[in-house]
């Protein structure tokens, strides 16, 4: 005899902000953050971890929400695509896939941007095949990925001290 | 889905209630076949905290690292990356860095594909795993862990806590190979990890394990055997390659070919040698 699924409370960090909701355990991190926090910057693509569309920042770890639990989320510390940005100030990654083509038809935009930020966090500055490796997993189907590869390129050179 | 706070917690669970309980780790297989409604279980123990099943310890003789062990942390791990580089590699061509951040070494041995990645880099390097249940701890050599197709030995109380790795290979030529349609996020047509102490271009030991090339990954014996106190010369590799021509069991499937994959494996098997002995 099967029992029903009961909901479970969890409470995380979004974005800096707390935040709690309900959610059956087994329950897709990425179908909570759309639905239950109206984050709907995190995109589903493939929904089996092989495009990174809903790729988020779980622990600081780059994370697809489409393979996490919402059990799992419970008091971690989560950052998606709408706490890049500081207010109204785009972040130097932001920007750059703004003045370099980087985004097309936007799917891949919010993992893309999620990835190479936690790419910079680790190594501010990649050579050309880190790059390739840390975006790897954020498949595009529009751009070609240059233009993408430029706008990360741009970014570093943004960032860089002194530069 | 529950999330005992502690080992003795969650072996307490799958004791009472054994082949109930499928331990979850990060997911990244598991909410795949979840998703697509391609899991029997429906209740999942989150071991994902555990911290008993986490973290690594060297002693003078072995490498012991958590089953939670992530693909990212053993790139990041010095004694790994030093002594036993084909680990590495292996998790470094593992999906992503999304997916080599949840998904662990002993997901990777639970889940037991023939195709997946980090098997017969720890076969090479002889692992042995410690399994545990409220009936007490065993250590079993990873060779012979597998049973047939997916299918290993592992009790339904039983997890796997750690894999032990042996650092007498020090000083052993390493050589891993993926060939898969694309560099990241493919799963392998071929898989191949081997390890040899080489003396005057003489292989004085050597080890062979493929991924994706029979119902399970395997240890190549045979093939090591042929190879086993010879010169790397012609006509030796040519032996070895129809050595393992017998030994692997090779499938047409979505991937590729059987003849494919023969074809490669065999060619790898050559470049190892070539490479050992250079």
């Amino acid at each position: 005899m099967r029992e029903p699924a009961r909901k479970i409370r969890v409470q995380c960090e979004i974005n800096g902000r707390a935040v709690t909701f309900d959610a059956y355990p087994m329950a897709r991190l990425l179908d909570m953050l759309r639905e239950q926090t109206g984050l709907t910057g995190t995109k589903e693509g493939c929904g089996e971890g092989e495009c990174g569309a809903c790729a988020i920042e779980m622990d600081g770890a780059l994370v697809n929400s489409c393979l996490v639990p919402a059990l799992q989320a419970d008091g971690a510390v989560i950052r998606t695509i709408e706490g890049v940005a500081d207010g109204a100030t785009l972040s130097a990654i932001q920007q750059a896939f703004l003045e370099h083509g980087g985004a097309q038809c936007g799917i891949c935009t919010p993992g893309m941007i999620l990835a190479a930020r936690n790419l910079l966090e680790r190594n501010p500055q990649p050579t050309g095949s880190e790059i390739r490796e840390g975006l790897a997993g954020n498949l595009c189907r529009c751009t070609g990925y240059t233009k993408i590869f430029e706008s990360v390129v741009a970014a570093c050179r943004a960032t860089r001290p002194g530069g | 889905m529950e999330a005992p706070k502690t080992l003795a917690d969650a072996l307490d669970r799958m004791a009472r209630e054994p082949g109930v309980w499928k331990a979850f780790a990060g997911g990244t297989d598991l909410m795949v076949l979840l998703e697509s409604g391609k899991l029997p279980q429906r209740k999942f123990l989150s071991i994902w905290k555990l911290p008993e099943l986490r973290g690594s310890t060297t002693t003078a003789s072995h490498v012991t690292i958590g089953a939670l062990t992530t693909y990212s942390e053993v790139r990041r791990n010095e004694v790994l990356m030093r002594e036993f580089p084909l680990l590495c590699r292996a998790a470094a061509e593992t999906g992503s860095i999304a997916t080599q951040n949840r998904g662990t070494i002993g997901g990777n041995i639970a889940n037991a594909s023939p195709a997946a990645d980090t098997p017969p880099a720890l076969l090479v390097y002889d692992a042995e795993l410690e399994l545990v249940s409220e009936r007490g701890t065993r250590w079993v050599p990873y060779h012979g862990f597998w049973k047939g197709y997916k299918k290993i030995d592992l009790g339904e109380d039983e997890l796997i806590r750690g894999i032990r790795l042996g650092r007498e290979k020090t000083g052993w030529k390493h050589f891993y190979r993926k060939v898969g349609t694309r560099r990241a996020q493919a799963i392998s047509k071929v898989c191949f990890a081997g390890a040899a102490r080489v003396n005057e271009g003489r292989m004085e030991e050597v080890r062979i394990a493929l991924g994706s090339v029979a119902p399970t990954v395997v240890r190549a014996i045979e093939t090591e055997k042929v190879l086993h106190g010879e010169k790397v010369v012609p006509t030796t590799v040519r032996a070895a390659q129809e050595a393992l021509a017998r030994e692997i069991a090779p499938i047409d499937d979505i991937r590729s070919t059987a003849s494919y994959r023969l074809r490669v494996a065999q060619n790898l098997l050559a470049e190892f040698c070539e490479a050992v002995a250079a």
